[in-house]
């Protein structure tokens, strides 16, 4: 019943779900079934960074969503993106435990090295996985609330919303830069070792983070889904197209945008924490505003307004990334701005769209 | 619960919501269901609304018209919400204070609008449209996993009758002409099943046979809803109207019948002179 | 100046006048050749007799130096620093430092070797270029410690008397810090009524206050404390402060005490002047940094994330012009100003046409688009030239800094950058208020379907108020490449800045822009001293993120139905 609801005259979403289960088979097989002279291997740098994609992919989930949907551009996700990914960054600086250069049994090398006597109040806890998974969730879902309470209540939205997302953003990546901040300032938290007992580089940890972050995107997607397909969806989408009518109507728009902002931050928090272990850092360059509206290009190229397009999008702008910065380095920043400028131009509903419209030609 | 005492000495937007509970529509005062009193607006020193009073009893039927910048719109913004005035007061029943809500309270209080130009949601269907304008609990939650009830689902087909669009209701919003927009405006706006119905400009837009059925309806829903219609339409206003408002300038200008109001020399320089 | 008839050596001149008459007529043939080219700027027409009276004397006793034992070479010293002639603190100096040589003629030939190079060297009296082989016969003038220690302050001394007004504050300076000899005293006394230079008279005044508050009587105690009470040197506090807690008397401790609470009162003050000054300069960086953001966005509409890159366009022409004319600074900067504006307008213009045009009433997508097309400018840059920094310079009128007092000094760049922004917006003012173009700008931004039925050829002065907003930004590119590097990343430093001044002080308001970036950039000064730079960014901008919630459409916004939808 509820697959029904959620998967009929979702054609282009069954699809892309259907493409993402056949890779969460196919690659951990391919990575670890598969000899590794045959033609089919796939390396494990392959495995991590398709993992990688698939944390982008929740995050631009988690944009449009709010987006798409409501009508809210946030310039800040990212904030929520690295908050999640602090928070098991902290996890896994504490599972190295005294394998650290200092051999310190408690403090992480930085702390050592900044003569810290004992571990600041806000890193307790974060020895335990639950914790940091739940932190993961509840300390971007909190900023949100916070922020979102504020933004939403005296209506700011928009432009000025936008652009407060990236002041929200911006500070944040400037206080992370600070060492007294206590999150090892400049260089982040790095040099992970362990996770739940396992080693963070081991081939089978990889395939499985590579797994779970499939299954969050799976998962995600199908909330996501649920929401947009519910009442609630539908009046997201009357905020969206006409906030004076959805309130006249007897909504409070404020708690809606407020419900599905925090929903988003938590979503894109969990992304973070699935993107650190695989990519084995995390640091202030994370909240770079730059970063952020990326994420939003990423969900503007593969169809604002489609939670699958968000999916497509964040993996073909990864993918033409990774492509271009190996063989033509110098050109990734203008064939990324020019992709901008195409995009707005003349695919205002993205690659999707493309497909959307000719389908709606031939019916 | 009245809202009176907390009414003078704290300002609305100084309070914790939280505190306050939902506020109890259902009384009126001597038969009147709003009253504007001496309200004033101004916008960079223009003066939209000056010392405007205004009272509408229960289940009247009433028209207001004037000129443009008379004050018609921003009026309505102040009753709905939208609008705070700088001074002034507006009343709704007998005790609530319209001007200590916020815009989803009034509508859920028994306020409707329908705007001046055609607002729906253009992206969602015919049916979409309504079924969010249904009468219900339209908190997040409870919209999050809610369904349509058979008796919803009824009031949604006869609200669809009314307003003639059984046949449109998967046709998204957006596709429809600009006198359908208006009608399914005023749908959504009985599905809201409110006391008062603000509508403003209802016939712009509408062919003559649309603008009859138009003030037909308007009729019929006076008596268990009050009406106040803005409209420039004189033959339209000449063919509802019982009481009807002249505003000029921000401020009430005559008020009466369409024949005291046709024959008030004031309203004739300012107003119908212009068009006769 | 002085001229004590005590002085041993003055009595022995007086003794051989013939040896004097001698030394004037030798003078007299020499001078014109000899002296006139090595004169120092200082030397006023009017005291050539005063100057050619003393000469001989200064010039024997020159010649004295090398003679006898280490107090005779004091003596001489003494004398030659008392004697006002400008070449003595020189000599004074080199002999401390053991570079005074003097060659083993009759009389002997007085050189002062180089400081930096040991084989040359030149005249002490004529002050000629002396040949090496010269320097390396010529023997040391010896010195011992006492004798050095001595001659330090007779250097002070004697540059005291210099005829040059800088030398004589430098000096000055120096004596207050390291205090002078009760017999030095007269001395001062007698240059108090000589000098003219104002600020060295102030100093004169400090230095003797200081001097008397050690070893006056009460009186001149008193008045030392009420002279040194509108001083802002550190010494002059130091000396009161010290009078305020250790005078025997107790009326100069109550009076020292009342001017040390004054002074603390005025150096707050000059703080308070001196962050606001800071302040306002940081305010003017962002005033300049936001204005063209204050046409694109406030304006017009257009969220315009390339506007830093368009201010990076304007600090890559500051430096191409500069390496076009090479050794013009001041040159190149001011014709960087319009050039700027003219290359960073055209591709502002080239970007409303290309892009933008096909966006109005979306401003989200102008985010991306302009974006994309800011990612674009980058790289263009980074390629075209070079992805490192490019060295701009600036000329000298814009470095150093004006001297207000002691606790107050304003650099010249930064008052120089307050200005040229206050211009700016001036001339922006005008053109929005005053020009058909201004107007035009002013009725499409109101009412674009009106304008139009109107007559005014609104694609034309969209593209032209693109243009102006544009062109200045490449007009702070000028001015901001005299202050941080120029390289391809600069614009992103301004970009979010610029963002939160317009939307701060209310979009679509130019005074409101004016009034946000002072506000922020005063703001921004003053939390600063207390909690370091990055904390006072990171305050600011939850300031602004709070006050936006206060205050959605900022400090200025614009009214009315129009602006609600």
């Amino acid at each position: 019943m509820l697959t029904r609801r959620l998967l009929t005259s979702d054609w282009g979403g069954t699809f892309v779900l259907g493409l993402l289960v056949a890779m969460l088979i196919a690659v951990p097989i391919a990575n670890l079934v598969v000899p590794p002279d045959s033609p089919y291997y796939l390396s494990s740098y392959w495995v991590a960074l398709l993992g990688k994609f698939l944390t982008f992919a929740l995050l631009a989930l988690a944009i449009d969503l709010i987006w798409g949907y409501a009508g809210i551009l946030s310039l800040g996700h990212g904030a929520f993106f690295g908050l999640g990914g602090y928070a098991m960054g902290m996890y896994l600086t504490r599972q190295i435990g005294d394998q650290g250069v200092y051999g310190h049994p408690v403090l992480p090398d930085f702390m050592v090295f900044l003569s810290y006597e004992e571990l600041p109040w806000f890193w307790l806890g974060f020895d335990m996985f639950w914790f940091a998974l739940l932190m993961a969730m509840l300390v971007p879902g909190l900023l949100a609330l916070v922020f979102g309470w504020l933004a939403f209540r005296s209506r700011v939205s928009g432009v000025y919303f936008a652009i407060i997302t990236q002041a929200l953003v911006f500070a944040l990546m400037l206080a992370f830069f600070r060492n007294e901040m206590g999150f090892g300032g400049n260089n982040g938290l790095t040099d992970f070792k362990d996770i739940l007992g396992f080693p963070v580089q081991a081939r089978e940890t990889r395939v499985a983070l590579f797994l779970a972050s499939g299954i969050a995107v799976i998962l995600g997607y199908l909330a996501c889904r649920y929401i947009v397909t519910s009442r609630f969806g539908r009046v997201l989408i009357a905020v969206r197209d006409a906030e004076d009518r959805t309130r006249f109507s007897g909504y409070r728009v404020d708690h809606y945008k407020l419900w599905v902002f925090v929903f988003s931050a938590v979503l894109a928090g969990i992304a973070g924490a699935l993107y650190v272990p695989q990519v084995g850092i995390i640091n202030p360059g994370e909240f770079s505003p730059i970063r952020s509206i990326e994420a939003v290009l990423w969900v503007a190229v593969g169809g604002r307004g489609s939670l699958f397009g968000a999916i497509v999008g964040a993996f073909a702008v990864n993918g033409a990334k990774t492509w271009f910065t190996v063989a033509y380095p110098m050109f990734w920043l203008f064939a990324l701005g020019a992709l901008f400028v195409l995009v707005t131009l003349f695919l205002p509903r993205g690659i999707v769209g493309l497909f959307r419209r000719r389908r709606e030609g031939e019916s | 619960m009245s809202l009176a005492p907390y009414r003078q000495p704290i300002r609305r937007d100084r309070v914790f919501r939280l505190l306050q509970s939902e506020p109890d529509f259902s009384g009126t005062r001597d038969g009147v269901i709003l009253y504007v009193d001496d309200v004033s607006v101004s916008f960079d020193g223009f003066k939209a609304l000056d010392h405007l009073s205004l009272a509408v009893d229960e289940g009247e039927l009433r028209c207001i018209i004037g000129p443009n910048g008379a004050g018609k719109t921003t009026m309505m913004d102040v009753i709905t919400g939208k609008t705070r005035p700088d001074s002034g007061a507006v009343y709704f029943g007998r005790d609530i204070d319209l001007l200590s809500l916020d815009e989803y309270q009034i509508a859920r209080g028994g306020i409707g609008r329908k705007f001046q130009k055609p607002t729906v949601f253009e992206a969602l269907t015919v049916l979409e449209n309504i079924e969010l304008s249904l009468a219900s609990d339209k908190g997040t939650w409870k919209t999050l996993f809610a369904r349509v009830d058979t008796a919803q689902a009824r009031r949604i087909d006869e609200v669809l009758v009314t307003i003639g669009m059984q046949d449109l209701r998967h046709r998204a919003a957006g596709a429809l002409s600009h006198g359908q927009k208006q009608w399914l405006e005023i749908g959504m706006l009985l599905m809201q099943n409110p006391r008062v119905l603000l509508v403003d400009e209802p016939v712009a837009g509408m062919t003559g046979n649309e603008t009859e059925r138009t003030a037909e309806l308007l009729v019929s829903l006076a008596g268990d809803h009050t009406v106040i219609v803005v409209e420039h339409d004189m033959a339209f206003v000449r063919s509802i109207a019982r009481r009807v408002t002249v505003l000029h300038q921000g401020t009430v200008l005559a008020e009466g019948s369409m024949n005291q109001i046709q024959a008030d020399p004031r309203v004739v320089e300012v107003y119908l002179g212009e068009e006769e | 100046m002085i001229r004590s008839d005590t002085s041993p050596l003055r009595q022995r001149f007086r003794r051989t006048p013939s040896l004097l008459t001698g030394f004037l007529l030798l003078l007299a043939l020499t001078a014109a050749a000899a002296d006139a080219p090595e004169q120092s700027p200082g030397h006023g027409p009017a005291e050539p007799q005063a100057e050619a009276a003393d000469q001989p004397s200064v010039d024997t006793l020159i010649r004295e130096l090398p003679a006898g034992n280490f107090n005779d070479r004091r003596r001489v010293a003494e004398a030659l620093a008392e004697a006002g002639d400008p070449r003595v603190p020189e000599i004074l100096a080199a002999l401390a430092d053991g570079r005074l040589l003097a060659t083993g003629d009759d009389p002997p030939r007085i050189v002062i070797r180089d400081a930096d190079d040991r084989e040359a060297g030149t005249d002490a009296i004529s002050g000629e270029t002396v040949a090496a082989e010269v320097v390396a016969d010529a023997r040391r003038v010896p010195v011992h410690n006492p004798l050095r220690n001595a001659l330090r302050s007779l250097e002070a001394v004697a540059s005291v008397a210099d005829a040059r007004p800088e030398r004589r504050i430098r000096s000055l300076s120096r004596l207050i810090r390291d205090g002078v000899d009760d017999d030095l005293v007269p001395f001062l006394e007698e240059r108090l009524e000589t000098e003219d230079d104002p600020q060295a008279r102030d100093l004169l005044k400090t230095l003797l206050a200081v001097t008397y508050l050690e070893t006056g009587d009460e009186d001149a105690r008193l008045e030392a404390v009420a002279t040194l009470r509108e001083s802002l040197l550190p010494e002059a506090r130091r000396a009161v402060a010290a009078a305020a807690a250790e005078d025997p008397d107790e009326r100069v401790r109550e009076a020292a005490m009342e001017a040390v609470e004054h002074a603390e009162s005025r150096i707050r003050f000059f703080r308070f002047t001196e962050d606001l000054f800071f302040g306002l300069s940081a305010g003017s960086v962002l005033l300049l940094a936001a204005i063209g953001l204050a046409i694109t966005f406030g304006v017009m509409g257009v969220i315009n994330m390339a506007h830093g890159e368009l201010i990076m366009i304007g600090a890559y022409t500051t430096w191409f012009i500069q390496t076009l004319i090479p050794g013009a600074l001041s040159t190149s900067i001011l014709l960087a100003i319009p050039a700027a504006f003219v290359v960073a307008g055209l591709v502002g213009i080239a970007m409303e046409r290309g892009v933008i045009q096909f966006l109005y009433g979306r401003p989200l997508e102008t985010l991306l688009a302009t974006f994309g097309i800011s990612l674009i400018l980058q790289q263009a840059v980074r390629t075209l030239f070079s992805p490192l920094n490019r060295p701009v310079s600036s000329p000298e009128w814009l470095s150093g800094s004006l001297n207000i007092n002691p606790v107050l000094s304003l650099t010249w760049s930064r008052i120089y950058i307050f200005v040229f922004a206050i211009m700016v917006f001036v001339a922006l003012i005008l053109v929005m208020k005053k020009t058909s173009l201004g107007l035009k700008v002013r009725a499409v931004a109101q009412n674009r379907p009106m304008a139009r039925a109107l007559g005014v050829r609104t694609g034309w002065v969209d593209a032209l108020t693109f243009g102006l907003g544009a062109g200045l930004a490449g007009v702070a590119g000028v001015a901001l490449s005299q202050l941080t590097n120029v390289g391809p990343n600069m614009g992103q430093a301004y970009i979010i800045d610029s963002f939160m001044v317009v939307v701060f002080g209310g979009v679509g308001n130019l005074w409101g822009t004016f009034v946000g970036a002072m506000g922020l950039g005063v703001m921004t000064k003053f939390i600063e001293p207390h909690v370091g730079a990055v904390l006072a960014k990171i305050i600011v901008l939850i300031f602004i993120i709070l006050f936006i919630q206060k205050r959605p459409r900022g400090l200025f916004p614009k009214k009315g139905r129009a602006a609600e939808n």
